[in-house]
């Protein structure tokens, strides 16, 4: 490695960019927090923490956070679990699985816009994909993202579908890391596969589990493509998820102040889980320890 | 073993159905004549062949999907090269000078893939007001052109080659940007394609920037114009629709698999860190 300045030439541009579209921004929106700022009008009066104290009496952004919190409970989980057994299946010796991980990956990539677009028909009433099985069984059709008990779980396993080929990668080359040896101790030793599972290679993914949980649950609380192409935060509210209350605050009612209010609370509250997470899991992880 | 295996290859050939139909449809439906209703499952594979469905999104609706096609294409492109030179350029310079300020500098990257996009677009939405970029190529390029993460992950790759290979071409006298650009770069081939692998689908598929940064029909990217004609053909011509979204797909999923490899690998590496 040379000791020499010349390095600031080279990540000068990046640390630039960065500085202006990250740091400025953020320092920026702390302080566009602070004004009630019409940006129709362009006329700003300074409010102090006013906007926070609003917030926190706001119905409407805490019944949001409740909604993409239900959202979260069920998006999450469910992405993990299927995530972790597809990778089970795909991380096997056989031919042919690395076929099956690209083709699991095509949705994550695929422009969010057209997979919305796609599942507005899956979940049609009567001539859906669904719906098309359902009656086929004699059953009744129904109209999924309209029905204020379904729509949430419709968005939910539709981002389970979407996101299941990344968090399968990253649990593939979780799998890939764990220690054979320790496998072959334990075979020795007459464990049963179950037991592996459970006493071995579940713990050991700690910290890829750790990764997937705190991804997806950030990625569940900045959903917003599937909401406005969907649901439109319909029916009453149920899939009013927090991502699409913020940008309806900040570009339909026009309110950058209040928007930006909302915008930091929910970065402190991520950050927040994203900490009690960690925590849990180091205590699980300890806990495995000293058994 | 073998109904073991037997059980895997049918259970992962179920869920690939599972993941491939939706996209069959899609295709199947973009070439069902135009203004049909939606085919019934049993009459999906169209008996005339619409394939002029294609010429019509793009060219001959009052939706310039032609025009959408083409920013999207210009952004992507340009976006690309500058992320690469610029991510290179940080990753190298990270990698490979120990100067004041390296490891602050650096914390100040990592600390930033922390803090994404949620709380920084309204702010920028006003700055570039204020500027007059709104609504222009400007607004859609500049904010693109470099990725923490994508630093992050030139620098791993360009501090696993020995210095010696530095150190020979220094003293054949070559200068310290030629040695970035004619020694690093090329030998970082894999590791720039999974960067510009990654920085075009993350500017092919966003939504949420061009909507908000955009105004007028001729500025609006794929991503949004596909929207646009959700909005005015949607209900109502399923074909048509069909034939936008496969036409946003398709650059974004040759890109995917060309590079597919390199993109595996990048999304490892952002999971191990």
């Amino acid at each position: 490695m040379r000791k020499s300045q010349t390095g600031w030439w080279f990540i000068a541009p990046a640390t630039l960019h960065l500085l202006v579209f990250a740091f400025v921004p953020v320092a920026y929106a702390a302080y566009v927090s602070l004004f009630r700022w019409d940006i129709l009008r362009d006329e700003r009066t300074f409010v102090g923490l006013d906007q926070y104290q609003r917030l926190m009496a706001d119905q409407a952004f805490w019944g949001s956070m409740g909604q993409t919190f239900k959202y979260a409970l069920m998006a999450v989980p469910g992405g993990l679990v299927a995530a972790l057994l597809v990778a089970l299946a795909v991380s096997q010796p056989l031919k042919g699985m690395a076929w099956f991980r690209t083709l699991f990956y095509i949705p994550a990539v695929s422009s969010g816009v057209a997979i919305a677009m796609l599942w507005i028909y899956v979940y049609l009433p009567e001539r859906g994909l669904i719906n098309t099985m359902l009656m086929g069984l004699g059953q009744p059709s129904i109209d999924f993202l309209n029905e204020s008990g379904w729509a949430l779980p419709a968005l939910a396993f539709m981002s389970v579908w979407v996101g299941l080929g990344p968090r399968m990668i990253i649990y593939v080359a979780g799998l890939m890391s764990l220690p054979v040896t320790v496998y072959e101790a334990a075979s020795l030793d007459g464990a049963s596969g179950w037991q592996k599972f459970w006493r071995m290679t579940m713990p050991l993914l700690a910290p890829t589990h750790l990764f997937v949980l705190v991804t997806s649950t950030i990625g569940a609380f900045q959903t917003f493509t599937p909401v406005y192409m969907m649901t439109n935060g319909r029916p009453m509210g149920s899939t009013n998820l927090v991502g699409y209350h913020i940008y309806v605050t900040a570009w339909e009612n026009f309110n950058v102040s209040a928007a930006s209010a909302q915008s930091f609370v929910l970065l402190f509250l991520l950050g927040l889980v994203s900490l009690a997470q960690f925590r849990m899991m180091r205590r699980r992880l300890e806990g495995y320890d000293a058994s | 073993m073998r109904a073991k295996a037997l059980f895997t290859y049918l259970g992962l050939s179920l869920l690939a159905l599972f993941l491939a139909a939706p996209f069959i449809w899609m295709l199947l439906v973009s070439l069902h004549p135009s203004r049909s209703p939606i085919p019934e499952l049993s009459a999906l594979l169209p008996q005339n062949w619409a394939w002029e469905n294609y010429g019509i999104v793009l060219f001959r609706t009052e939706i310039p999907v032609g025009r959408f096609f083409f920013n999207s294409l210009f952004v992507s492109a340009v976006v690309v090269a500058a992320q690469v030179l610029v991510c290179g350029m940080a990753g190298f310079g990270f990698a490979r000078y120990a100067f004041r300020g390296r490891e602050a500098v650096f914390g100040l990257f990592l600390a930033s893939m922390m803090f994404a996009g949620a709380v920084t677009q309204i702010p920028v939405f006003l700055m570039m007001r204020e500027w007059g970029w709104l609504d222009t190529y400007a607004a859609l390029i500049i904010p693109g052109i470099s990725s923490a993460f994508n630093v992050f992950l030139l620098r791993q790759f360009f501090m696993a080659i020995p210095q010696e290979l530095e150190e020979a071409a220094r003293l054949d006298g070559a200068s310290d940007f030629r040695i970035f650009a004619w020694l690093f770069m090329p030998m970082a081939r894999p590791a720039v394609a999974t960067c510009a692998a990654f920085s075009f689908i993350a500017v092919w598929t966003d939504f949420f920037w061009p909507l908000i940064a955009t105004q007028s029909q001729d500025m609006r990217t794929l991503e949004v114009g596909l929207s646009i004609f959700r909005a005015g053909y949607g209900t109502t011509n399923w074909p048509l629709q069909m034939t936008a979204a496969v036409i946003t797909l398709v650059p974004v999923l040759l890109v995917f698999l060309a590079l597919q490899r390199h993109f595996v690998r990048g999304v490892t590496l952002g999971g191990i860190k």
